[in-house]
């Protein structure tokens, strides 16, 4: 039993409505009592979706349980069918359901519809909504892919697109700057599965040459399965960053036995310049808190350190599948991974780290809200606002810009955080001003940095407390957290002035 | 004990005037647990602990909107495999869990155990954890149990089963107690300090309400209480009160100045309250009231109305939306129409009105598109997908999170319905 307050995933058949509601003329028959209907509104509201997911509900009762819910699973199927005449279908159950050991595979296949009918065992009290998503494709892939054959003949190399859903973190846009980005290449897509594809488009996976891997918590089981029976290897690398852009391109080219010159010369990202442009100056060092799915989390690390010229002090995932990656990924950046689905886990970790930015899923956004943090979202699960209007992909060297501009947005301006710092006395300018960007409104809250580092209480002198005052709001989480544990290390009960200014010197290396 | 879901057919009632079509399939109406989303914010120091599934958990975060900032007073003890298979002691866990939300949450007076579809079906008895539990944590934390689970209920159904887990642990009238009423069903404070200003102007007194803002203010009930449902969906409640000797007090709900109106007529006439003088107290509120509604008359009057079932309001909204709105009602969806509570609405309604207990959801949507009405009042899965079809819609839940009831707030009410059309009249895109 697992005490929950807010969970990163849902459950392993909201993974399922995922892949879905991406894809065009699939139903999907869950066998779920009423209550679970409510996840038609993550799609439609949430995601802003114009349709209902094409998922039925069987929704049993009560009273249902003592009479035939294999009748009630029987019926919904055949009435869904008569009226969606999907090109496939997948059936399965969700928690309350799966406790009834109705067997609705079976009950399908008794049903004997004139389509291919793939059951869905996911279990709901072992697995999470992302392995749900990946069990899905993966079974529809090797359902629908058929046997090895002859790719057909061609002047140019193809791939598919593997992993994008409904739901996703920028699927729609990171898509379409990956097709542009292969283009340029001059490699065909073949097919983009699941997000936009039919049954019928899974069927001519086998005819591309390698598959793009884009989210490997989706796609990673449907791509390896297809290396193994198709003989299509898949990318390793997932384009997110300039970096990661770059060793994509240059992966592709390998695969595709292209020169990939023209691709990387036709780079626009403005990231490295903006980067070393001289405002940027102050993002150096700026200590930044990393968490999400595994693939984003990664990728966000290498971005904030290489890129953009960040201290990476904490990475983690809710991802426990791709635990291993995060966690050499932290090794390289010398911190420990944090892997946790406990959203409290993450919050002591912010308080005690005192980052200058979180990067993070719509849970972070909570968690950096309430500890007074700029922060920005990198990962699902996400809000409505991160399914912006504009053209905002994550990926390619568009989506490097857009990182740019949405990770560097949220802290200071360059100039504004040296003019607080020089004017801070000035009435405009005192410290528990918020920055103009912010708006009177957003009266920063104190971090509740823990006052206790190792066993000893420190207490801070009173007139310490008004000298850290003093300090700028934005750096002063970041002044008490290392005089804590400079006077901590020093085994001093009292922090003084003395101490707030020691330690300063101490760290201003 | 929670009253079935829908179709149980009590037809005991005083109304044989509207006829009610039953319809089942699949439906698109939110769990009892939902319930918990305003009740947290009502009682203040309560906590609500679902002991459910990882969709129970899914389920009211996305139901509470995941944009909710503050730490809820809500949470999920998730079963595992390893609860199912007998391997961990359900009991332990759940100790466990509740010792250590306690800790972490010191002013937490009053906390709930709420069972879900999962925790049903397995047959985990919270009645007994929590019996077990306010032993232990007595007297800091009073525990109480009581299922919103979605094979049994339906969205509001949740608050209905809330509150009468309650009221076995509502003290004994004194002896000799005055007259008092009891207003049942969780209203906004505001709404609730309106009616308690008006019923101290009427000279109705004791008043009290239920559910109570915080865990030790229970109300007291017994013979001399009569209560007042504030909301429809309340039928487990009243008969847990009636069954404490209390009476009920029969009326039409209070939404719009007409529902408003008859429904403290009916607990003035309770409580000897003389039509002069009810009619000199409520007379300027009234003319507030209506004032406020002519305003939006003209953007709602000869539209036709399409509600989705949803909250049990429907009926009551119906009523508000056709005999004050001037609007044109094509259909009543409501997941499960308690006959008696509602015969006071019924009775008010066209009699052409078809009312829908239960649904099909689909066969709905095809009732709901071939009838094209103006304004579509329905939940939140079906509101963009009808949007995008080119329906102006409502989202129903809205009128359970807003304050709708009461004179002051006959504006408002009509103010959700009317601005839709309004939005879309505006759109040039």
């Amino acid at each position: 039993m697992q005490l929950t307050l807010w969970t990163y995933e849902g459950p392993p058949h909201v993974g399922a409505m995922r892949v879905t509601a991406a894809m065009r003329g699939l139903h999907y028959v869950l066998h779920a009592p009423q209550g679970d209907t409510y996840a038609d509104l993550l799609f439609t509201m949430i995601e802003r979706r114009d349709t209902r997911p094409p998922v039925t509900y069987t929704t049993f009762q009560a009273r249902d349980l003592g009479a035939d819910t294999a009748e009630l699973f029987k019926s919904a199927a055949r009435e869904a069918y008569e009226r969606f005449s999907p090109q496939a279908m997948i059936v399965g159950a969700s928690c309350t359901a799966e406790l009834l050991q109705d067997d609705p595979g079976g009950l399908a296949r008794a049903l004997d519809l004139p389509c291919p009918v793939i059951a869905l065992e996911l279990p709901a009290y072992q697995k999470k909504e992302n392995w749900g998503a990946s069990e899905t494709f993966y079974r529809l892939v090797r359902g629908l892919a058929g046997a090895r054959r002859d790719r057909p003949l061609r002047d140019r190399k193809s791939c598919n697109i593997l992993g994008p859903t409904a739901l996703g973190f920028r699927c729609r846009d990171d898509v379409r700057e990956i097709e542009k980005l292969l283009a340029t290449l001059g490699v065909d897509v073949n097919v983009v599965a699941p997000l936009g594809a039919s049954p019928k488009d899974l069927t001519r996976l086998g005819d591309a040459d390698f598959n793009v891997l884009l989210y490997p918590e989706i796609g990673l089981a449907a791509a390896q399965w297809l290396e193994r029976a198709h003989g299509q290897p898949f990318t390793r690398s997932v384009p997110i960053g300039v970096g990661a852009t770059r060793d994509f391109i240059a992966e592709v080219g390998r695969l595709a036995e292209i020169d990939p010159a023209t691709a990387l010369e036709t780079n626009d990202s403005r990231l490295p310049w903006y980067s070393r442009s001289v405002d940027s100056t102050y993002l150096t060092g700026k200590r930044v808190f990393i968490f999400g799915d595994a693939t984003h989390a990664i990728a966000a690390a290498r971005i904030a350190q290489d890129e953009l010229g960040f201290e990476v002090v904490g990475l983690g995932t809710y991802a426990r599948e791709f635990a291993r990656d995060v966690r050499e990924a932290a090794a390289r950046y010398g911190v420990d991974a944090l892997v946790t689905d406990d959203y409290l886990d993450v919050e002591a970790k912010v308080a005690e780290l005192q980052p200058e930015l979180v990067l993070g899923t719509q849970m972070e956004r909570h968690i950096a809200k309430r500890l007074g943090l700029p922060c920005a979202v990198i990962s699902a699960p996400v809000h409505v606002q991160d399914f912006p209007a504009r053209y905002s992909p994550h990926m390619g060297f568009e989506g490097a810009n857009v990182i740019f501009d949405s990770w560097v947005h949220p802290l200071m301006m360059g100039l504004e955080e040296h003019l607080l710092t020089m004017f801070r006395d000035d009435a405009e300018f005192h410290d528990g001003a918020a920055p103009s960007h912010l708006g009177e409104e957003q009266e920063p809250r104190r971090p509740t940095s823990p006052a206790v580092v190792s066993d000893i209480v420190l207490a801070w002198a009173d007139d310490a407390e008004k000298e850290l005052k003093k300090i700028p709001f934005f750096v002063r989480g970041k002044a008490r957290r290392n005089t804590e544990k400079f006077a901590a290390e020093r085994g001093l009960a009292t922090i003084t002035v003395e101490t707030l200014y020691d330690a300063k010197a101490h760290f201003a290396r | 004990m929670n009253a079935l879901a829908p179709l149980s057919g009590l037809a005991n009632g005083a109304c044989d005037a509207a006829p009610v079509i039953q319809e089942r399939g699949q439906r698109e109406v939110f769990c009892g647990l939902t319930g918990i989303v305003w009740l947290h914010r009502k009682i203040q120091d309560a906590f609500f602990l679902v002991v459910g599934s990882r969709t129970c958990a899914h389920l009211i975060q996305s139901a509470a909107g995941v944009m909710i900032f503050a730490e809820p007073r809500f949470a999920t003890a998730i079963l595992e495999d390893r609860d199912l298979a007998g391997v961990a002691d359900i009991d332990e866990e759940l100790d466990a869990v509740v010792d250590r939300l306690l800790a972490r949450r010191p002013e937490i007076k009053l906390l709930f155990l709420v069972g879900s579809c999962p925790s049903e079906v397995i047959k985990i008895d919270l009645s007994r954890a929590a019996a077990r539990q306010s032993r232990q944590h007595a007297p800091r934390v009073r525990i109480l149990s009581y299922s919103g689970s979605g094979i049994e209920t339906t969205f509001t159904q949740g608050e209905d089963a809330c509150l009468a887990a309650l009221v076995p642990t509502l003290p004994p009238e004194p002896e000799n107690a005055s007259h008092s009423l009891l207003v049942v069903g969780a209203l906004a404070d505001i709404v609730e300090d309106q009616f308690a200003r008006l019923f101290d102007v009427l000279g109705v007194a004791p008043v009290r309400f239920l559910p109570m803002r915080r865990a030790a203010d229970l109300p007291p009930v017994g013979p001399n209480t009569s209560f007042l449902l504030a909301q429809p969906f309340l039928a487990d409640t009243a008969h847990a009160l009636q069954e404490r000797g209390a009476r009920l007090i029969e009326a039409p709900f209070p939404l719009g100045a007409e529902g408003t109106t008859l429904w403290l007529r009916a607990a003035a006439k309770a409580f000897g309250v003389s039509e002069a003088r009810f009619d000199a107290v409520t007379s300027p509120a009234r003319a507030r009231a209506e004032q406020a509604l002519a305003h939006y008359r003209d953007a709602l009057a000869g539209k036709r109305v399409f509600l989705f079932p949803d909250s049990q309001l429907e009926p009551a909204l119906a009523r508000f939306l056709a005999r004050e709105m001037a609007m044109r009602i094509v259909e009543i969806g409501t997941p499960y129409l308690h006959r008696r509570h509602m015969a006071p609405e019924l009775d008010l309604l066209p009699k052409d009105a078809p009312i829908v207990e239960g649904q099909h959801v689909e066969k709905q949507l095809d009732r709901c598109r071939a009838a094209s009405p103006d304004l579509v009042v329905c939940g939140l899965g079906l509101a963009n997908p009808l949007e995008a079809e080119g329906f102006a819609t409502k989202w129903s839940i809205e009128l359970l999170f807003s304050p709708i009831q009461g004179y002051d707030q006959a504006g408002d009410l009509a103010e959700l319905f009317a601005r839709p059309l309004n939005r879309r009249a505006r759109l040039e895109v």
